[in-house]
């Protein structure tokens, strides 16, 4: 047995045999005696050639793979345009070298600019300029590009695949990818996660020599086994099955409504903190989003972000996501998420300081700004306006207020603005508390049980000091999540969680049982919770113990006396 | 002559396929439109060498127009800017 180790880009396990990958070598004539109109001729046929198939691979991508790395092909696409490209290849041919020639030398010297960089995404992009070379020599010499060749499905080896290559070879015969070279960023571990093929990159010593043999990739491990023993061919297939199994029942759950065998219904949505994430929304089949956390657009920006370009943002998360509902959660800034153009002051104890709403309460054109923007996009989708650390209705008031004025403001100038709902964090207890007064103003609740939690217990989550001490299953939290769901349906608002609980699969019942409506987590734990609340009966729920008996003593304490 | 300045806010800066996009505009104008960062710049409408530049986010990068329809390229320029990086 052998085994090599690499560097995991998608977990999991592939089980087959090694097929060694290898790009076609082209001899080039560095001769000048050709003639240039037919030499140029022959490139701007290959041109159009290579366009035409890069855009082939586009579509081909945009069904397989999504539109993120779809992308990478009509970025490919609009390259073959660049003037000083053309020009630079142009040159050659005019000195009498042959298109091939011409196409080698102007390439690399664009793929040498990039890969001198010092970014690691321009970086990346020489990979991009090498793989159009190398579709244009295919082309030029009649090659049709060697894709994989195999009669059954293989763990594919190879120094490095370009974009084109990775997506031209058969899924149906890929079992798992090992390249020698690679970064996180190239394309390669891009595609793979999107294909969600078990990957190892920087595998540099495995050799040659493996093709044909038997072999294990432990993507869990970062390592792959040539020819193992047996111990570990059992232990890696049943974990292999394992997954298979898994992996197959979340599937099955995508299109599926997160529904109780009782026939309650729960909207199961997703947290996200940025445009980044809209793919892993639709992804994972969120039915909606639950918690946006706007504070990308401040933190991302030098200046304070001005309203266009905060409306540019929200549209597009709006429009990619409609008809799902989106939940914006206004500026959440101030203590661990500092800007510096908000001029801050240091503040001993920011978790309790001037932030969030408290920012914006005391800054209202700062905030108007913000509203606006929100406002505007509403019109492109199905908004929800959430204000964040609400202790207070006067508080709630003076956003509505506010609010409200932005509104008067947008039809005096004929914007159009569509409809929403208007939502609060409840993240205090002193919100949760008052959960009676302030259900009366607003059309849902989202309950943030970080915060609710260190706020209940006064224990910071941020010092591992206080591990012993912290219990996130608190039976005071617990009840607070029970008060401010009764006191929401009380007032016909709706309640959901968007904090790290609703995830906490142990307490899925639990929620569901208090009558909870909507559950918002991160996009990967969207089917597992879907899974889960699919599996929950509430009749049978009827006779379970009330809620204060179930952990009557914090972590620690529980722990002793055990 | 027409001159604005951009800050960059895409995470990635001036990458690729909007980049492309970019040049594509670029040619839909007369006028030369011309991307200046410090020592290094580039037309609008060389993509590779716009890439090359490795404008990043947060860099402000002064945009130059010249030509018949200037006016025009920048306010079509800043709004694909303003949507894209």
């Amino acid at each position: 047995m052998q085994s090599f180790n690499g560097k995991k880009v998608v977990s999991g396990i592939a089980i087959g045999k090694i097929k060694i990958y290898k790009t076609s070598t082209y001899e080039i004539n560095t001769a000048q005696n050709f003639d240039p109109d037919n030499e140029t001729k022959r490139f701007e046929d290959a041109r159009l050639i290579v366009q035409r198939q890069q855009h082939e691979l586009y579509e081909k991508a945009l069904v397989t793979t999504g539109q993120d790395t779809a992308g990478i092909f009509e970025a490919h696409e609009l390259m073959l345009d660049d003037e000083d490209l053309i020009e630079a290849c142009k040159d050659f041919i005019n000195d009498k070298y042959c298109a091939e020639y011409a196409v080698q030398t102007g390439f690399d010297n664009v793929a040498q600019t990039f890969s001198e960089m010092e970014d690691e995404y321009f970086k990346a992009r020489s990979a991009d300029v090498i793989d159009l070379k190398n579709s244009m020599l295919d082309v030029l010499s009649g090659h049709s590009g060697e894709s994989l060749q195999a009669n059954e499905p293989v763990i594919l080896v190879a120094e490095d695949l370009a974009p084109s290559e990775t997506v031209k070879l058969d899924k149906n015969l890929l079992l798992g990818l090992i390249t020698r070279q690679g970064s996180q960023n190239s394309h390669t571990a891009i595609l793979a996660r999107s294909m969600n093929l078990p990957t190892l990159i920087q595998c540099h010593e495995i050799t040659d020599d493996c093709e044909g043999k038997f072999a294990i990739l432990d993507g869990y491990n970062s390592c792959v086994y040539i020819e193992p023993d047996e111990n570990i061919v059992k232990e890696l297939t049943a974990k292999h099955e394992e997954d298979i199994k898994k992996e197959k029942l979340l599937q099955e759950l995508k299109g599926l409504p997160s529904v109780t065998k009782d026939g309650r219904k729960i909207r199961v949505y997703a947290n996200i903190g940025g445009i980044k994430d809209i793919n892993a929304v639709i992804e994972n089949d969120a039915e909606g989003v639950g918690l946006f956390r706007s504070e990308f657009v401040y933190l991302d920006s030098k200046t304070d972000p001005d309203e266009d370009t905060q409306f540019e943002s929200y549209k597009r998360v709006l429009q990619d996501l409609s008809p799902r509902q989106v939940i914006i959660r206004t500026c959440d800034i101030g203590a661990d998420k500092q800007v510096d153009y908000l001029n801050l002051e240091h503040e001993e104890n920011p978790a309790l300081g001037f932030r969030a709403i408290r920012i914006c309460l005391t800054r209202p054109e700062f905030f108007k700004r913000q509203l606006r923007a929100l406002l505007r996009a509403s019109a492109f989708g199905n908004l929800g306006i959430m204000f964040p650390m609400i202790i207070s209705k006067s508080e709630l008031l003076r956003c509505k207020e506010i609010l409200s004025e932005c509104q008067k403001e947008l039809a005096a100038e004929n914007v159009k603005i569509g409809k929403f709902e208007i939502g609060i964090m409840i993240e205090t207890p002193a919100a949760a508390i008052c959960a009676d007064d302030l259900a009366e103003e607003v059309d849902f609740f989202s309950i943030g049980t970080n915060d609710l939690t260190q706020y209940t217990c006064a224990i910071d989550r941020q010092n591992a000091n206080l591990e012993p001490f912290s219990d996130t299953h608190h039976p005071a939290v617990l009840k607070l999540i029970k008060m401010t769901i009764d006191a929401g349906h009380r007032h016909n608002t709706w309640v959901g969680i968007c904090g790290e609980l609703g995830a906490d699969l142990s307490l899925t019942r639990e929620f569901v049982s208090m009558g909870i409506d909507e559950l918002s987590v991160n996009p990967k734990s969207v089917l597992p919770l879907r899974a889960a609340i699919r599996d929950l009966d509430l009749k049978e729920l009827k006779q379970e113990i009330p809620v204060e008996n179930n952990n009557s003593k914090p972590g620690f304490f529980r722990r002793l006396f055990k | 002559m027409k001159e604005f300045k951009y800050v960059i806010t895409d995470p990635v800066g001036i990458h690729a396929r909007p980049a492309g996009e970019l040049a594509k505009k670029a040619k839909e104008f007369k006028s030369t439109a011309t991307f200046i960062k410090g020592e290094k710049s580039a037309k609008a409408t060389s993509l590779m060498k716009l890439m090359g530049m490795g404008i990043k986010q947060g860099d402000e990068v002064l945009i130059r127009v010249e030509g018949e329809d200037e006016e025009a390229c920048a306010t079509a320029l800043e709004a694909f800017l303003k949507e894209h990086f």
